[in-house]
């Protein structure tokens, strides 16, 4: 069953056309990964998904329904859920008063105790932390509170924008691990990635967005043997 | 008499009315940016509406602790309300205009709303109604009144109540990641508009509550009564550190005390030539001294931005 389907999705701003009519869709269950260099469109097209922007032309359909007049809070209702670029961390709040306010629009108080406490099992180093306030994180450590963050809310569909941005390599192999962990355990997953290797080694089906458009997709195996991708994404 | 404490405690008594005031600036600005300089003419609107509630319902043989309540619970409705309306329909629609537009209109909204208290109450100094007993206590030298002790007590339990809700409610936690990032906000289910909303409601029922401390503490109401309070508190804001909860209260607390060991002093420091009449240059000189030497104020943040 399709979870999320976009069709020819347009988002201007600035006078600039952002994304040029895009068509892409997700199953319930599904790991998708959509890569593309700086610039492509890929955090416009997260935002769009979350309701923070807003398309002038395209639908978009999620759990069957238009989510034209859905503004971005009544989106976290429905079950989406976006890891922002740059985290997105309340600095001034705790770590575990930024986990509470992802778990806003629940109110199963039980709960969402019982997901704080697993949220601090998934990240031990963030039971360590949880009275000191995310501002005085290292960046890994933020990425983890977003995350953590946003599983709170217990999404359907997690949106995830640059996972690995500035984190050193163990940090993101951690990332990535939970990434894995989270997909298996059923959620809907659409990552964006400018690391387009261990972006299409996790995913099962890849979308490569190139200044607005979408130019390639297929299985993530595909793409990651495919010509184009190596030369234009993997250095290769 | 010991004067030094009688300045303590009505410098005490000033300051705490200061901080509730003070507390609905910084708290707009801490979640907008934006100096609301209409929220004095709030306060004035709520002494107005309390002064015509218990002049309304003193003579119904009601005891008048209970007209004063009733009076309290209709003013912060009204201001409640009134400050629900600025928002909605001067500032919002000025959200992503420049910084100077919202600025002009919230000078242009305390205009309008002064001169509407002046067609609805007139031009005239109104007494207010002494409706708590007000005998006075002599203490250590110093003379304190029921209406002063009162006004101490309620203030201390509002800024305790607000402060509660802030750091240990989920609003309060809504209110603080709003102030800090709305978008990331929205994206936690947070309705960003709802919640400056409530903000600016929260801040508007303060300034109820102190409208009404300022005519029980000298009996009289005036159209023109809020401008200056306004000033006074806005001044206590950027003491303590525009946009900080605390520093409100303590910039409040500071004016106070400044502005009446101040007054007090004044006249035997210059041999007599300035009188307790000048009481108000020492708001605004400490508003000057801030500016110059700690423009974060005392317990404000760097000012640098986030990204």
């Amino acid at each position: 069953m399709l979870l999320l389907t976009v069709e020819n999705l347009k988002v201007s701003y600035g006078g600039i056309q952002a994304l040029k009519g895009i068509d892409l869709h997700l199953a319930q269950g599904e790991l998708v990964t959509l890569i593309g260099s700086n610039g492509a469109g890929k955090t416009t097209l997260l935002k769009t998904l979350a309701g923070l922007l807003h398309p002038s032309a395209g639908k978009i359909h999620y759990t069957g329904e238009s989510l034209q007049h859905c503004a971005a809070h009544q989106r976290v209702r429905k079950g989406m859920a976006l890891v922002p670029e740059g985290r997105g961390v309340f600095a001034r709040l705790t770590v575990q008063e930024n986990l509470q306010m992802g778990a806003y629009s629940r109110s199963d108080q039980h709960e969402i105790s019982a997901d704080l406490a697993r949220m601090y099992e998934l990240f031990p180093r963030l039971a360590e932390r949880k009275n000191q306030l995310a501002g005085t994180l290292s960046g890994g450590e933020q990425q983890m509170v977003a995350m953590a963050r946003a599983l709170m809310s217990r999404p359907k569909l997690l949106m995830l924008d640059e996972p690995s941005m500035g984190l050193a390599p163990m940090m993101v192999a951690k990332i990535f691990d939970t990434i894995r962990d989270i997909s298996a355990q059923g959620v809907s997953i659409l990552l964006v990635e400018q690391n387009a290797r261990l972006a299409l080694q996790v995913a099962q089906r890849g979308y490569v967005l190139e200044s607005g458009a979408i130019t390639l997709s297929g299985a993530a195996s595909e793409l990651l043997g495919s010509d184009a991708v190596q030369t234009a994404y993997l250095g290769c | 008499m010991d004067i030094f404490l009688q300045q303590i405690i009505n410098g005490l008594v000033q300051g705490s009315i200061y901080a509730l005031v003070a507390l609905g600036y910084t708290m707009v600005y801490g979640i907008l940016g934006l100096i609301n300089f209409a929220h004095g003419e709030v306060v004035m609107i709520g002494a107005m509406v309390a002064l015509s509630v218990s002049l309304l319902l003193i003579g119904s043989g009601l005891p008048p602790l209970l007209v004063l309540l009733i009076a309290l619970m209709v003013a912060a409705a009204v201001c409640m309300v009134l400050g629900y309306g600025i928002e909605r329909l001067a500032y919002r629609p000025l959200r992503n205009a420049p910084r100077l537009a919202p600025l002009i209109t919230a000078i242009g909204v305390s205009i309008v709303l002064q001169n509407l208290a002046m067609i609805i109450w007139g031009r005239e100094y109104h007494a207010f109604p002494a409706l708590l007993p007000n005998s006075s206590h002599l203490l250590a030298g110093a003379i304190i009144n029921e209406v002063q002790i009162i006004i101490v007590l309620v203030a201390t339990a509002m800024m305790a109540g607000l402060m509660l809700l802030v750091h240990r409610t989920r609003l309060g936690r809504a209110m603080r990641a709003v102030a800090e990032n709305p978008s990331a906000a929205a994206l936690m289910g947070v309705n960003p508009n709802a919640v400056i909303s409530i903000t600016f409601m929260m801040g508007a029922a303060l300034a109820a509550v102190a409208g009404i401390m300022v005519s029980a503490n000298y009996g009289i109401v005036h159209y023109y009564m809020g401008s200056i309070l306004g000033l006074k508190a806005f001044t206590a804001a950027v003491l303590g550190g525009i946009g900080n909860l605390r520093g409100a209260m303590l910039g409040g607390l500071l004016l106070g005390l400044i502005e009446s060991l101040g007054a007090g002093y004044i006249g035997d420091l210059t041999g007599g030539f300035f009188g307790s009449h000048y009481q108000d240059v020492f708001a605004f000189l400490v508003l000057i001294v801030v500016l110059v030497f700690r423009p974060a104020g005392l317990l404000g943040e760097r000012v640098a931005d986030r990204a």
